[in-house]
């Protein structure tokens, strides 16, 4: 005779995903209000823009270090990774797929600064509902997502400060039909920025050799 | 099939959205919108109290019982919605249009998106979210476009 577990906290979270009934599901709304609440709670603590984003990022920091845990568990791989490419593809496929069900749209490496990368969303989770107000200006709430990855950026001892950045789409640029027929197609994308410590990049180089 | 106006009214009879949706939609001031509002809102609730039937149960399972839902008039038909939260959607079109109640409940489900997810949204205040003015938008003219449909 089994028992089910009577704890709340022991049952899982979520009902049967689409693709297995292995997978869990939790309904896109339901996050959307939860994280809806998220931005309104600290919202009300913050005298600044900036103070938000980074309440959002100190949210997201926890959970980034806690999937790097259980990513590199599940993937049984014996090595962690060293190199800064590697970890970055790390992040960008499998960090995605884990969380959002698809790997991250592009990686891409800045032009100008060598310890800067770009890591791009053109449908972020955490912004799918929201209308930032224009006084608001440059908010971006997906600083959520920013503060996850740089989570599993320095628990993978590459330290970085990753920021959040919705920027304007270009002409015929993706947008790939949106997964929700009946919102109109977003007009922006997400780029998460990741500047690393010039240490990282140091040992990086010194690892070429 | 011709959608002339949409207005959205609060628990507390307050305008909270107003737009037109399409070019035969009369130029209305925003006061004269929130008197329309008010108005409209006070001719519910008398309906309501006024009429000799009270109807058994919830005959609309995601609404609210009684009130006003339809008016036919002349040059207009106007019908609205009233979710259990006591919030109105009242759409207005030229006779002959079809699909009202489909519209009406579309809109609703938009509203329940991009307006109640909205953390920057508050509650009973006019909803200023680009993302519902734009669905709203794209939503009628999806409609207008693919004439009368049951999907």
């Amino acid at each position: 005779m089994s028992r089910a577990p009577s704890n709340i906290l022991d049952r899982p979270l979520g009902g049967r995903g689409r693709n297995s009934s292995t997978e869990t599901a939790v309904s896109q709304s339901a996050f959307a209000y939860l994280y809806s609440e998220l931005v309104q709670y600290h919202q009300s603590r913050v005298a600044s823009i900036s103070e938000l984003e980074r309440r959002l990022e100190s949210s997201g920091y926890g959970i980034g270090l806690k999937v790097l845990e259980l990513l590199s568990y599940r993937s049984r791989e014996s090595k962690r990774e060293t190199r800064l490419m590697n970890i970055l593809q790390f992040v960008s496929a499998n960090v995605w797929k884990s969380l959002f069900g698809k790997p991250a749209d592009s990686l891409e490496r800045s032009i100008d600064h060598a310890d800067e990368f770009m890591i791009v969303d053109y449908e972020p989770l955490t912004s799918t509902y929201v209308s930032v107000p224009s006084d608001l200006g440059q908010l971006s709430v997906d600083s959520f997502l920013s503060g996850i990855v740089a989570g599993v950026l320095d628990g993978a001892g590459f330290s970085a400060r990753v920021t959040a950045h919705s920027v304007t789409l270009e002409e015929g640029e993706a947008g790939y039909g949106s997964s929700n027929s009946s919102l109109p197609p977003r007009k922006d994308k997400a780029v998460f920025l990741v500047k690393f410590s010039p240490e990282v990049l140091k040992r990086d180089t010194g690892l070429e050799r | 099939m011709v959608f002339l106006s949409l207005f959205i009214v609060n628990k507390s009879g307050g305008l909270i959205h107003h737009r037109p949706l399409g070019p035969n939609a009369p130029q209305i001031g925003t006061n004269e919108w929130l008197r329309i509002g008010s108005t409209f809102h006070s001719l519910h609730a008398i309906a309501a109290e006024a009429s000799p039937l009270r109807l058994p149960g919830n005959k609309n399972p995601y609404g609210a019982d009684d009130g006003i839902e339809e008016i036919h008039a002349g040059g207009l038909e106007l019908r609205c919605f009233q979710t259990r939260t006591d919030v109105k959607f009242v759409i207005t079109a030229e006779p002959g249009t079809s699909d009202m109640e489909y519209v009406l409940k579309e809109i609703y489900v938009l509203y329940t998106d991009c307006a109640l997810k909205d953390p920057f949204y508050e509650l009973e205040m006019p909803i200023r979210c680009e993302l519902f003015t734009q669905a709203v938008d794209n939503l009628i003219e999806h409609v207008e476009k693919n004439g009368p449909s049951k999907r």
